[in-house]
C-alpha cells in the first residue's frame, strides 16, 4: 500500500453515468487520502476506469470496475491485480505497441484523464499557464504570426486558419474587443468538447487569455451548452482558481494586460453554433444568424470586434505557444497540421475519444484504434461531421483525415463526431434522421432551409414507407442543391450533405426501397415482415408475453403465429426469442 | 401576478441595468419553477423593461424553455446519432408504453414528463436516458421498464 502514490477515478460524464461515483465511494473508505477524480481517460467503452500511480513511476489502468471489482481492488492493492483487468501498464512494453495507444498523438487532450481537472496545481505541474507567460512577453503581431505559422485551423469544422482570424480581429481598431469560446457542441454523436472541458478546463481558459492578448481583447465569453452541467461546474471552478492566481484579472503576470471572462449557458439551439447566431444569443436574443459581412472581426458582439474559436482550437493554443509553431507544424499533412480529436461511437468496438495526427486514415481510426465493428458484423458506413457531414462507404476508408481530402468526398471534417454504422443500419433511415434534426433545428430565417429541408424529409419519409418513386431521387438532389445555395448560414448550407452523400454512395439502397419495396437493413418498419419459423419455435410463449399489442397467439409448447394485421413491427419478439425462431425480412 | 412579483423581485434585482440578461433570467426562473409561468413574463417585462413579445420570442426559440408545468421526474430520451443507431426508437416506444404518455406530455399523477433531447453527450453508453440529473446507459426495453417501476414506487435509489 505504501508504494502507491495516487489512485485516480475517471469522473467525466460517461464515467459517472457508468457508476464512477459509487466506485469512488467504495475506494475512499480504504484509500481516501490517495484517491482523486480525473477527467475523461478516453476509453469510454471500459468505464468505469481507474488508474493507479505507483511511487516508482509505474502506472496501471484498470477497466470495467464494478462495485465488486472495486471492493476486491481495495483488498488486492497490496498483492496482485488480475491480468485481465489491466488495460494499460507502463511497466510493460506490450501495451504501448497496441494500435490504440501507438497510433494516437495527444496534444489537445494532453492532460485529460491524467490530471485532476479541479486542481490548478496539477495543471501548473504540466507546464500550465507557461504558454501565457511566454505570450505576454511577445508583441501581439508576433503571437498571431506564430499561430498562423503553426498551421492550426479552426477545429469547429470550417477549418479557417486560426492565426489569420486573429490577425483580422487584431487589425480592427476599437476601445473594446471580445474573444469568445464556442462550446455549444451541438452535433448529435459528438462529445470531444465535453471531454476536454471536463478533463482539462484550464487549457481552454489559458488559450482564451492568450487569444485575448493576441487580438487585444480584454473580455472573454465561454458559450457552453446547458446540457453539459459537469463541464460548466468545472469551468466555474477553474475560473475561480485562475482568478485567485491572477492568471485572469488585472495585471496578469505583472504585465499591463487585463483580461476577464464570463461563462454563458446556452439554452438548447443547434443553430447557436453558428458564430453570428451565438453572439445574438449572448446578447439575449433569439439565436438567428445574420448576413456576413460585416464579419465578427469588424462588428460582432454588441457591435464590437469579436473573435470566436472552438474549444479544441483553444486547447491547442497554450501548447503551440509553449513548444513553438514548428513543433506543431511538424505533425500532420501539407494541408492540415497538428492533430484532431474524434468521438467514436455507434457500432464500433471501442467507443470513446481519440486524438490522431492529421493524415491518419479513416481505416486506422475505425479498425486499428477503435477495434472495428462490434459483434463481428460488416462495416457499412461512417458518418463524419454530424448533420453537416456525410456518410462514407468502405471504399473510401483509406481517405486521410485532413480538410481537403475529406471535403473532396462530400463529407466534411466537422467538429469530430464519427458514428460508425454496420449492416443493420439503413442509410435511408439515417438520412431521414439527420434531415429531421435540421428541420427541427432550422431557425426559420431562410425559406430554403425552413421549407426545403421539410420537403426533403417528406420525400425520404415516403421512400422509407415504400411509397417512393424513382424521380424522387432526382428531386432530392435538386432540392439539396437549392437548400445549399439558398441558405445564409452553415446549418442550411450543409444540411443536405447527409442525403447527398448517401445518395452518391448508397444509391442501391434507395432503389431497393423504391423498386423492390424492401429495406435491406431491416429497419424501415413499413417494409419489413416478422414471421415465426415452424421448425425452430418451441412454444415457450416468451414472444407472446412481450408483444405490446397482443398480436402473437399460440399455446404453450405449440407453434406461435403473428397476426400481420395487428403487428406494429416493434421487433420485441425478434429481440426476446432465445431460439432465433422469429424471422425478420 | 402580485405574488409572482414579490417572489421574483429579489432574483431580478441583480440583473437590473445589465445587458444580455434575458436568457440567464429565464434559466433562473425555470430552475425555480421547472417551467416559465405565464405570470412571470409580465413581471420580467415590467422589472427589466423588456417587451413581452421579445420575451415570448426567446422562450419559444430555445428548446430548453418550457411553458407548461412538468412532473416530478423529467425523463429525457437521448436522440443523438449514437443512440439512434443503437435503437433508441425502441427505448422511446417502451417509455411511451410504460408511462402511457407521448413525448412532451406529463402523466396524470404529475410524476413523469417525457422529453426527447438532441444529444446528452454520453454516446459511448448508447442508448441513454436521463431522469432528472441521473444518466442511465446501455439500455434495452427490459432495463427501461425496471427503472421506471423503481421511480413509480418513488424509491429510485434502492
Amino acid at each position: 500500500m505504501n508504494n502507491i502514490k495516487r489512485i485516480k477515478v475517471g469522473m467525466a460524464s460517461c464515467g459517472l453515468a457508468a457508476g464512477a461515483q459509487e466506485i469512488y465511494d467504495i475506494l475512499s473508505a480504504d484509500l481516501g487520502d490517495k484517491l482523486e477524480g480525473t477527467g475523461c481517460i478516453g476509453m469510454c467503452f471500459r468505464e468505469p476506469l481507474i488508474e493507479i500511480e505507483f511511487t516508482d513511476g509505474r502506472n496501471l489502468t484498470i477497466g470495467d470496475v464494478d462495485p465488486e471489482r472495486a471492493r476486491l481492488l481495495a483488498e488486492k492493492l497490496t498483492t496482485e491485480i488480475p491480468e485481465e483487468w489491466i488495460i494499460y501498464d507502463t511497466a510493460s512494453k506490450e501495451f504501448a505497441k497496441q494500435p490504440y495507444f501507438s497510433k494516437q498523438h495527444k496534444i489537445a487532450l494532453r492532460n485529460s484523464g491524467i490530471i485532476n481537472p479541479e486542481s490548478i496545481e496539477e495543471y501548473l505541474e504540466k507546464d500550465g499557464y507557461e504558454g501565457l507567460k511566454k505570450a505576454l512577453k511577445m508583441p501581439g503581431d508576433d503571437l498571431c504570426q506564430l499561430i498562423l505559422d503553426s498551421g492550426l485551423r479552426g477545429r469547429g469544422g470550417a477549418g479557417f486558419p486560426t492565426g489569420l482570424k486573429w490577425k483580422f480581429a487584431r487589425r480592427s481598431q476599437n476601445d473594446q474587443k471580445y474573444i469568445i469560446c464556442n462550446a455549444d457542441e451541438g452535433d448529435p454523436g459528438a462529445f470531444m468538447d465535453r471531454s476536454l472541458l471536463e478533463g482539462d478546463p484550464h487549457a481552454v481558459l489559458e488559450g482564451m487569455v492568450i487569444g485575448g492578448c493576441a487580438i487585444g481583447a480584454t473580455m472573454g465569453y465561454i458559450y457552453v451548452r446547458a446540457e453539459y452541467p459537469l463541464a460548466i461546474e468545472r469551468l466555474e471552478k477553474a475560473l475561480i482558481q485562475a482568478r485567485e492566481k491572477c492568471f485572469i484579472g488585472k495585471n496578469i503576470f505583472g504585465s499591463s494586460f487585463d483580461f476577464d471572462l464570463e461563462i454563458k449557458k446556452g439554452a438548447g439551439a443547434f443553430v447557436c453554433g453558428e458564430e453570428t447566431a451565438l453572439m445574438h444569443s449572448i446578447e439575449g436574443d433569439r439565436g438567428m444568424p445574420t448576413l456576413k459581412p460585416p464579419f465578427p472581426a469588424e462588428s460582432g458582439l454588441w457591435g464590437k470586434p469579436s473573435n470566436i474559436n472552438n474549444v479544441e482550437t483553444l486547447a491547442n493554443i497554450p501548447w503551440i505557444v509553449f513548444y513553438g509553431a514548428d513543433k506543431y507544424a511538424a505533425i500532420g499533412t501539407e494541408d492540415s497540421k497538428g492533430t484532431k480529436v474524434f468521438a467514436l461511437t455507434g457500432k464500433v468496438k471501442y467507443s470513446g475519444t481519440v486524438e490522431v495526427p492529421m493524415g491518419s486514415t479513416l481505416r486506422e481510426i475505425i479498425f486499428d484504434i477503435s477495434g472495428g465493428i462490434k459483434n463481428d458484423k460488416q462495416f457499412k458506413a461512417v458518418q463524419i461531421g454530424g448533420p453537416s457531414g456525410g456518410c462514407l462507404p468502405e471504399s473510401l476508408l483509406d481517405t486521410v483525415v485532413e480538410y481537403k481530402a475529406l471535403n473532396a468526398t462530400g463529407a466534411i471534417m466537422g467538429s469530430g463526431g464519427m458514428v460508425v454504422m454496420d449492416e443493420e443500419t439503413c442509410m435511408v433511415d439515417v438520412a431521414k434522421y439527420f434531415l429531421n434534426f435540421t428541420v427541427e433545428e432550422s431557425c426559420g430565417k431562410c425559406t430554403f432551409c425552413r421549407i426545403g429541408t421539410r420537403r426533403m424529409y417528406e420525400i425520404l419519409d415516403r421512400i422509407s414507407r415504400g411509397e417512393g418513386k424513382m424521380s424522387d431521387l432526382d428531386e432530392l438532389e435538386k432540392l439539396g442543391h437549392q437548400v445549399k445555395n439558398g441558405s445564409l448560414c452553415g446549418l442550411g448550407q450543409t444540411a443536405p450533405n447527409p442525403v447527398i452523400t448517401s445518395l452518391k454512395y448508397f444509391r442501391d439502397e434507395y432503389v431497393a426501397h423504391i423498386e423492390g419495396k424492401k429495406c435491406p437493413a431491416g429497419v424501415c418498419k413499413e417494409l419489413i415482415l416478422f414471421t415465426i419459423d415452424e421448425e425452430k419455435c418451441t412454444g415457450c410463449t416468451l414472444c407472446a408475453r412481450n408483444c405490446p399489442v397482443d398480436a402473437i397467439s399460440g399455446e404453450v409448447k405449440k407453434l406461435h403465429l403473428i397476426d400481420q394485421e395487428a403487428c406494429i413491427k416493434c421487433g420485441k419478439c425478434y429481440d426476446v426469442c432465445r431460439f432465433d425462431a422469429v424471422i425478420k425480412e | 401576478m402580485i405574488q409572482m412579483l414579490e417572489e421574483l423581485k429579489p432574483m431580478l434585482a441583480k440583473y437590473k441595468g445589465e445587458r444580455g440578461v434575458l436568457i440567464p433570467v429565464l434559466q433562473d426562473i425555470q430552475e425555480k419553477y421547472k417551467y416559465i409561468p405565464p405570470d412571470s413574463v409580465a413581471v420580467i417585462s415590467k422589472e427589466l423593461r423588456i417587451p413581452v413579445t421579445k420575451i415570448n420570442g426567446v422562450i419559444t426559440f430555445y428548446a430548453q424553455f418550457r411553458s407548461e408545468p412538468v412532473g416530478k421526474y423529467i425523463v429525457r430520451i437521448c436522440n443523438g446519432t449514437a443512440c439512434f443507431v443503437n435503437n433508441s426508437e425502441s427505448i422511446s416506444d417502451t417509455l411511451k408504453e410504460a408511462l402511457k404518455i407521448d413525448v412532451d406530455e406529463t402523466t396524470e399523477d404529475k410524476l413523469f414528463t417525457l422529453e426527447k433531447v438532441a444529444c446528452l453527450g454520453c454516446c459511448s453508453l448508447a442508448p441513454v436516458i436521463m431522469i432528472n440529473d441521473k444518466v442511465f446507459g446501455k439500455l434495452d426495453s427490459t432495463k427501461v421498464k425496471k427503472i421506471i417501476e423503481k421511480y413509480k414506487k418513488e424509491q429510485p435509489d434502492e
